[in-house]
């Protein structure tokens, strides 16, 4: 019991890490926010520890997708508005 | 090796998704209401201290951020803690400041703070001026190296700075100290993430008036009026080659 209980906090985390990040979701918060919770509550019912790990793995994944797609679309429109072709 | 003691100056902006728009007294571009954020020049060059200090761990003994601006640079000040600086210090105004007027405080700043390394973005994305690093260096008598797309710092303290120009590039030496202003490709700046940003909370950042530094910063320039670009207006399309002649001629461009 204990072991999934310190997953649980895991799992917490990740989950507010994500909500932070979807804030700027170029969809926008609405549009990120239930995504999200479905995708968390689709595993809720999850009890094997190795499977709650499987899924904080592919949570963190995501995270890494969401920032680089951050990334990429800012340099896109700064790359756009002041890169090597516009001078 | 010589101890690095990095400063960069941040700036907080209209955010870079945001279209400007200008306001009813056409002084100025609206900023109330609008999602404001960290400069994307400036976020490269945070990026770039902290990469120097992972390159070189016992070197870089501090990252200060600086800004000047309102009190809610603040915000800005704490991402750029969040991303990786020591602490941070803001010069508080509410009036907008001048490119040489932000190169006297920084000037300011590097004395009172004895900083060898200065890195800045190269221009705001608000006011595009691109001109505080050059004024900064020329007021310092440092040498500078602007639009780094490359940053290494060597041994006995030389800086070798890669650049983008026309057709390649071009590889400037410096000694320290120096001035570094960082290009779009300079790196790629890390997001500052939730449980970062809750530890920058803790990181110092010190507040002081404009007026502390003892600086002359008042306005040399007067904004006559501001006014959005004209609306693009669409093409037309002609029937012939005939019809094109004759509407080139009409135009005036035959």
């Amino acid at each position: 019991m204990t072991s999934t209980n310190a997953l649980r906090y895991e799992v917490r985390q990740i989950y507010k890490n994500l909500l932070y990040l979807g804030r700027e979701y170029p969809l926008g918060y609405d549009y990120f926010r239930p995504r999200c919770h479905n995708a968390f509550m689709s595993n809720a019912g999850l009890t094997d520890p190795e499977k709650i790990k499987e899924g904080i793995k592919r949570a963190e994944y995501v995270k890494k997708e969401i920032e680089a797609l951050y990334y990429v679309k800012k340099y896109r429109a700064m790359n756009q508005a002041y890169g090597a072709a516009t001078q | 090796m010589t101890a690095l003691r990095i400063l960069v100056p941040v700036k907080r902006v209209i955010d870079y998704a945001v279209k400007p728009r200008v306001n009813a007294a056409q002084t100025g571009v609206e900023t109330a209401g609008v999602k404001m954020s960290m400069n994307p020049f400036d976020e490269l060059s945070i990026e770039e201290a902290i990469r120097l200090r992972e390159r070189h761990p016992t070197t870089v003994t501090d990252i200060l951020a600086f800004s000047a601006g309102p009190a809610k640079a603040q915000d800005t000040l704490r991402t750029a803690m969040a991303m990786g600086a020591d602490r941070a210090l803001l010069a508080e105004t509410d009036t907008e400041l001048e490119p040489l007027a932000v190169a006297k405080l920084l000037q300011r700043v590097v004395k009172d703070e004895d900083r060898n390394l200065v890195i800045l973005g190269k221009q705001s994305i608000d006011g595009d001026a691109g001109q505080t690093g050059q004024m900064l260096a020329g007021l310092l008598g440092w040498g500078q190296a602007t639009q780094a797309s490359a940053v290494v710092v060597g041994e006995g303290g030389r800086v070798t700075v890669t650049r983008e120009v026309d057709g390649g590039e071009e590889v400037l030496e410096l000694g320290l100290p120096a001035v570094v202003t960082a290009d779009l490709r300079l790196n790629e700046p890390r997001y500052a993430s939730l449980p970062n940003i809750m530890k920058a909370k803790k990181k110092p950042l010190v507040k002081r008036a404009v007026a502390d530094f003892g600086v002359e910063v008042g306005a040399r320039l007067q904004t006559v009026k501001v006014v959005e670009p004209a609306p693009r207006k669409g093409g037309g399309k002609v029937e012939d080659v005939g019809g094109l002649v004759a509407r080139l001629k009409e135009l005036g461009a035959l």
